[in-house]
């Protein structure tokens, strides 16, 4: 008999988290990709102009939360297909370990990020 | 009790000439996975530049922008966030019990739509570049 690798587990939240946030992701990125490559130019980017949108606190907060959502929808993404080719134990500990604080970097360098174009929280 | 199923059915690269749509639609939402996940990680670094000084940041942004090899990566880059949000958007709807009858169709129609907006989206990309 075949063994059963899934990354679902019956009573948790992960299952869930990954859904709302794909349903979330899916108007942000396309939001993100349609303003920065169609309307604004890639080429044309400035500092100035970063500077504009995300002192903006309305814009600032959605790149917040899409950074923060981003972030779970893809780490928890890799987590679980890790988890479907069969990853167990004590690697799965140290997978998930390493995930958590590659989160945690990303995140935090994103946030430091956003503070310098906006110049502090835009409130 | 869960519920076996055969992984060499499924899971094995191997057997890709036995795959059906619903199994390259789950290659390519991992493949695709895997890119944006990678690129976010780049993207924040490239945009990190921002903390050194804002002409580094400047800088840094047109430099790259004035590659082709970066304009077309971005191409590429638009193809698999179109085909991720797609696909995924199909999944959201069989997760929901919607349309399960016509997956294979859905997936059909998230890399048609996928082609056709990569290819519309090609002089976006690439104005300017050669000039």
């Amino acid at each position: 008999m075949a063994e059963r690798y899934s990354s679902f587990e019956a009573g948790g939240r992960r299952w869930l988290w990954q859904r709302i946030t794909a349903a979330f992701l899916v108007v942000v990125l396309a939001f993100h990709f349609f303003l920065l490559h169609f309307v604004n130019h890639a080429d044309e980017v400035t500092f100035a102009m970063s500077q504009a949108r995300m002192q903006e606190l309305t814009y600032f907060s959605l790149m917040i939360l899409f950074l923060l959502t981003a972030t779970f929808h893809g780490v928890n993404g890799v987590y679980n297909a890790l988890i479907n080719q069969g990853l167990t134990g004590s690697r799965k500990t140290a997978v998930k370990l390493v995930l958590v604080v590659a989160s945690a970097v990303v995140i935090v360098q994103g946030v430091r990020t956003a503070l310098a174009w906006a110049g502090g929280v835009p409130i | 009790m869960s519920q076996s199923y055969n992984r060499g059915l499924i899971e094995d690269f191997g057997r890709w000439r036995e795959f059906s749509a619903g199994m390259w639609a789950w290659v390519f939402h991992k493949f695709t996975g895997w890119v944006l996940v990678g690129y976010l990680f780049t993207h924040i670094a490239v945009l990190s530049t921002a903390l050194q000084s804002p002409d580094a940041y400047t800088t840094t942004i047109q430099s790259l922008e004035s590659l082709l090899v970066v304009r077309i990566l971005e191409v590429g880059l638009l193809s698999v966030a179109v085909f991720h949000i797609l696909n995924g958007l199909r999944l959201l709807f069989v997760d929901l019990g919607v349309g399960l009858e016509a997956q294979d169709k859905s997936f059909y129609a998230s890399l048609l739509l996928t082609g056709a907006i990569a290819v519309a989206s090609v002089p976006t990309f690439l104005a300017g570049v050669f000039g």
